[in-house]
Order: C-alpha cells, then structure tokens, then sequence
C-alpha cells in the first residue's frame, strides 16, 4: 500500500501568518491562519513593514499551532512547502527563512509555490480537478484566466493590464468611504441594493481575456465627483451595486468565453475576490446553464491561507519538485509550469 | 555546550559554531549579498565543517538589532524556528552591543556606529569594566549630533566601530579631534563568536515564541498613525 504523504504549507505573502498540514494533497489535516486584519485597518491597506513585524511575532506560534491541531510531529512530514512569491517581499522572507530553518533542522525537503498556484490548488481539497482546466483568478493583487492541460501545466490566456479586480473593490470602497478591507462591504451593500448606477464594462480590443478595471474606477470616482460638486449626496448603495454589476459581468462573459473556446471540462475560481458572494453566483449561474462544471472553494480557502500553499506544494512535491536553502523571496514571481510535458 | 551563533541585523553575514568554550568555524563576510540567499546555507556549510547535526546544537545566540528591518528578521526568524523546533534555549544579544565586544582591551568609551541615512546612525556608547561591557548610552536610533553632543562631554577616548563609521569619519574627527580613535579594519564586522561569548555570559535566555527584534525604531506608518491619535511615541 502507497504511504500517505503529509506536506507542512507556510504562507506569509501578505497580511495573513499561515501554517497547515495537508494530507496526499486533499485533506486538510489542521489550518491555522492568523489574521493581521485589526491591526492593518488603522492604516486603511496593507502596511509591508507593519505586515513584516507581525509575521515575526506569529511565525512559530501558527507553525506549532498546525503541528498540535494535526497531533504531529515533524518527523511524520515529508516535506514543507511555502510561498516564495509573488508577494510583499519582506513578508515572504519570513514564511521562507523560517521554513528554511524547520526544513533543515528537521532534515526534511523544502518546495517554493506560487501563490497563485496555491489559489488555484485550493480546488484539490474540495474535488479532483479535471483537465483541461480554466482558472480565474481573482484577488486584491490579481486578475488572471489561466489555462492548465494538466497538474503544474499553467498557461496564462489572459491577465489584467492595471488593477486587479480586488484593488478596484478596495479604492472604490475608499471613495464611498467603507472601512478596510473594502470588498465584502461592496458586496454586502450591492446585495442590499434596490437599483445601480450604470457604469461602463471595459471589454477591450474583441478576442481579448485581458481585463482592465482603471477605467471603471475612474468613472466611479467621477460619478461622485460630479454629485459632489453639484452638492448632491451620493447613494452608496447604488454606486456598489452598479461598480459590482460592471466587474462581475466582465469577469463573467469573459471566463465563459474562454471556457468554450478551449473545451475546458472544469472551471474554478480562486483568490480572495472569488469570496465575494455577487460573483460566486454570476458564475455558478452562467456555468450551469452552458453545462460547464463550475468549481469555487469555500470563502476560508479563497482568501490566503496555507492550506492551499500545502496542496500545490504536494503536486510538486510527487513531481520530484524541491527547492534550496539558498531559496529567496520573489515579489514578482512568474507563473511557471512545473510540469513542461504536456 | 554546542553554541550556533549568528548575525544578519546589517549588511555583514556572521555565523559560528562554539563548542565547550572554542570557536570551532565562523563564517565572516562583508559583502552586500541577501541574507536570504546566504544565511540558511552558511549555517548548513559550517555544521558540515563543524561535524555536527542540528540536532547537537545545544543554544543559539542570535543578533536582535537594531540595523536592517529585513535583515534583523531573517536572522531572528532562522534563530526562533531553530530554538523552537530544537527546543532549545535562545539568546538576543544587541547587534551594537556585538560590534563592541572585540574592543575588550581599549581603555575609553566604544562607540558602535550603523549607518540609518539622512544623518541618522542606529549607535550606542559601551564601556568596559572589569571585562564586562557596560552600556552607558543606551542603543537606539538617533542623530548623529545626538551621539557627538553626549561624548563631547566627556574626557575619555572613544573608539569608533563598524563598517559605516567610514560614512561619518569626517564629521566625527571634526568634532571630537585626538579623541576619537576609528578601528582598524578587522573590528569592523561583527563577529558571532562575539555573540555568543556575550550570550553565555549574559545568563538571560528569551522566550522563543514571542521573540522578536529590537527594531528600536517605530515603522513610520504606525508612527503617522500615533501622531494623528494624539499620542505621538515616535523616537525621531
């Protein structure tokens, strides 16, 4: 009988100290995620250097807590996987050194994710995913249509060409002046909206998965200039639910495009803006009436989180994957496939 | 008694491995390469040279800062997961407090200089007294002029250590003339062996989990935010 594997995920890209233990890349064993949220609202966004001391101060903290949910020791690892990038790099160097150090004390092989990777491998500790495969990625750092013929193949059809997604929902947010993080206080206020206002789609040039979300800013922040100027109160309520109504319907046309163009058997949605409950149910919606199965983890495995990390770091690791202790933060880390056969 | 020693809290990477009161290997370099990329495999290379495994070392000295806010945390992050997997006991020991040990036998005040720009230096004042240093000017984040004013007051020699007094050669000799003393080149890195000789005898083991840096400094965002609560504790 094949032996379980136990891969030990650390996640430190951003605002969230994360550890988890997964099991064969499917089951998640323990998930412990530390939040910074509290102490990053003060400053409206994320602050690197603040994100940089927390993470020091919770390191070991959530690596043991992961340890003792799971009643493991390191001995019973096969290997620890952690974000090496794209992210805040002084964030990343922490989630990395301390791996490094867990890793080599415990001589145990060490594997560097990709976030978005992990984002996308969060969909293994729901269902097998099945190939070929359409990711949308969506998250405060990004926007993304990925296309995977198979485990660690990623081609990248379509990305955005100046904020992501989920950067949109947080300066429109700012605008209407809701509290940090912006995104579920969009969504809650466009679910409760009785009408929106229109805002323009950027469809960009025809055939083109990339997105673009400056422009859609631009006229929300216009919009309000306008009423302001004219001394008229805006209708926060109305501005969501129309800003919303704009990111939703491009995210979705543009994934069912693609999902026919290429014959995917499986969509996913992945990152913290695939939380948001007004594009869950556009794409659930739009999926199902094509027949296209449509995948979305639960909201705890959209936003950060190591489970995820442990998951693709499993895929690699089967792959005979395995990082260095030389391994460095990447803040612009590419997407790159781990398996180049297929 | 196995001590792994190390130091990332500025540019210079030093790691060493003591054992039962000898320097058994350090590694000492200057070169402006990330800790990142360095550290990890440094303290693989000299366990290797050393003949141990992680698991013999027995304490861990680490660098706590001030000096490079990522630098200090890939030291203290390295040193904390160690102690904490290995469980064993950890020490911080004042990256300045670090450069000053190697002047053991000058006859004066030392004075451990970081550069922290725009006139700034991260520095502290030490003495020693019967082979104990002493601090007398505690280590912070301060002007230079600050640092001048306090040893113009006093009579003694002040010996100048760490690599980036260089930056501030001019100004300190016009100030303090023959009082001042600028080390030789082979004081100015700082020294893990030093670390952990200053570690063993400090007696004071930290708790690991909730170890962290002695940034001593506030991150400017949090120091913006105090200001607009009304409660400004910024340092500068």
């Amino acid at each position: 009988m094949k032996k379980d594997m136990y891969i030990l995920g650390i996640e430190t890209s951003c605002d969230e100290t994360a550890a988890s233990i997964v099991k064969n890349g499917t089951e998640i064993i323990s998930n412990v995620v530390a939040s910074q949220i509290v102490s990053q609202k003060r400053f409206g966004g994320v602050v690197p250097e603040i994100a940089s001391r927390h993470h020091v101060e919770q390191i070991t903290l959530v690596i043991e807590e992961a340890l003792l949910d799971a009643g493991m020791k390191p001995a019973d690892l096969d290997a620890v996987a952690v974000t090496e990038g794209p992210g805040l790099v002084g964030a990343l160097l922490i989630g990395i050194n301390a791996a490094k150090a867990f890793a080599f004390a415990n001589s145990l092989p060490i594997i560097g994710v990709h976030h978005i990777a992990g984002h996308i491998y969060a969909n293994e500790l729901m269902q097998r995913m099945e190939f070929p495969l359409l990711a949308l990625i969506v998250s405060g750092g990004h926007t993304e249509l990925v296309l995977m013929g198979a485990h660690g193949s990623f081609k990248l059809i379509g990305e955005t060409r100046d904020d992501a997604a989920g950067e949109a929902y947080d300066k429109v947010a700012r605008v209407l002046g809701l509290p940090y993080p912006g995104g579920p206080e969009i969504d809650k206020l466009a679910a409760g909206s009785d009408a929106e206002i229109k805002f323009p789609r950027a469809w960009l040039e025809p055939g083109s998965y990339d997105f673009s979300f400056s422009g859609l800013k631009s006229s929300v922040i216009n919009y309000k200039h306008n009423l302001d100027q004219r001394g008229e109160e805006i209708n926060p309520a109305h501005v969501a639910a129309g800003f919303q109504a704009s990111v939703v319907e491009v995210l979705t046309t543009k994934a069912l495009r693609a999902a026919k163009e290429y014959n995917v058997k499986q969509v996913i949605a992945a990152g913290g803006v695939a939380a948001n409950r007004g594009l869950r149910a556009s794409l659930e919606k739009a999926f199902q009436e094509k027949g296209i199965p449509f995948y979305v983890p639960p909201i705890s495995l959209c936003t950060d989180n190591a489970a995820m990390i442990a998951a693709a770091g499993s895929a690699m690791f089967t792959e005979g994957v395995r990082g260095t202790l030389a391994m460095n933060g990447k803040p612009g880390m590419p997407l790159i496939s781990w398996n180049t056969e297929k | 008694m196995i001590w792994l020693g190390i130091d990332t809290a500025n540019t210079p990477l030093s790691v060493a491995i003591v054992k039962d009161g000898v320097l058994l290997v350090e590694e000492n370099s200057g070169m402006a390469i990330n800790h990142s990329l360095r550290a990890m495999p440094a303290i693989e290379e000299l366990l290797t040279k050393a003949e141990l495994k992680p698991s013999d070392i027995d304490a861990i000295a680490v660098s706590e800062g001030p000096g490079s806010y990522t630098g200090v945390r890939i030291g203290v992050t390295i040193a904390k997961t160690l102690a904490w997997t290995l469980d064993k006991p950890l020490v911080g020991i004042s990256s300045l407090r670090a450069l000053a040990m190697d002047a053991l036998f000058f006859d004066g005040l030392i004075c451990p200089i970081v550069d922290a720009r725009r006139g700034n230096v991260y520095a502290g004042v030490y003495r020693y007294d019967n082979g104990k240093l002493i601090s007398i000017y505690e280590d912070g984040h301060y002007s230079l002029e600050d640092i001048m004013k306090f040893l113009e007051q006093d009579d003694n020699q002040v010996l100048f250590v760490g690599k980036d007094t260089v930056m501030h050669e001019g100004e300190i000799s016009e100030r303090l003339g023959q009082q001042a003393v600028i080390a030789p080149l082979h004081f100015n890195l700082p020294r893990a062996s030093a670390l952990i000789h200053a570690a063993i005898q400090s007696e004071q083991e930290s708790d690991v989990h909730t170890f962290v840096p002695q940034y001593r400094r506030i991150a400017e965002a949090e120091a913006n935010w105090l200001k607009g609560q009304g409660k400004d504790k910024s340092r500068e």
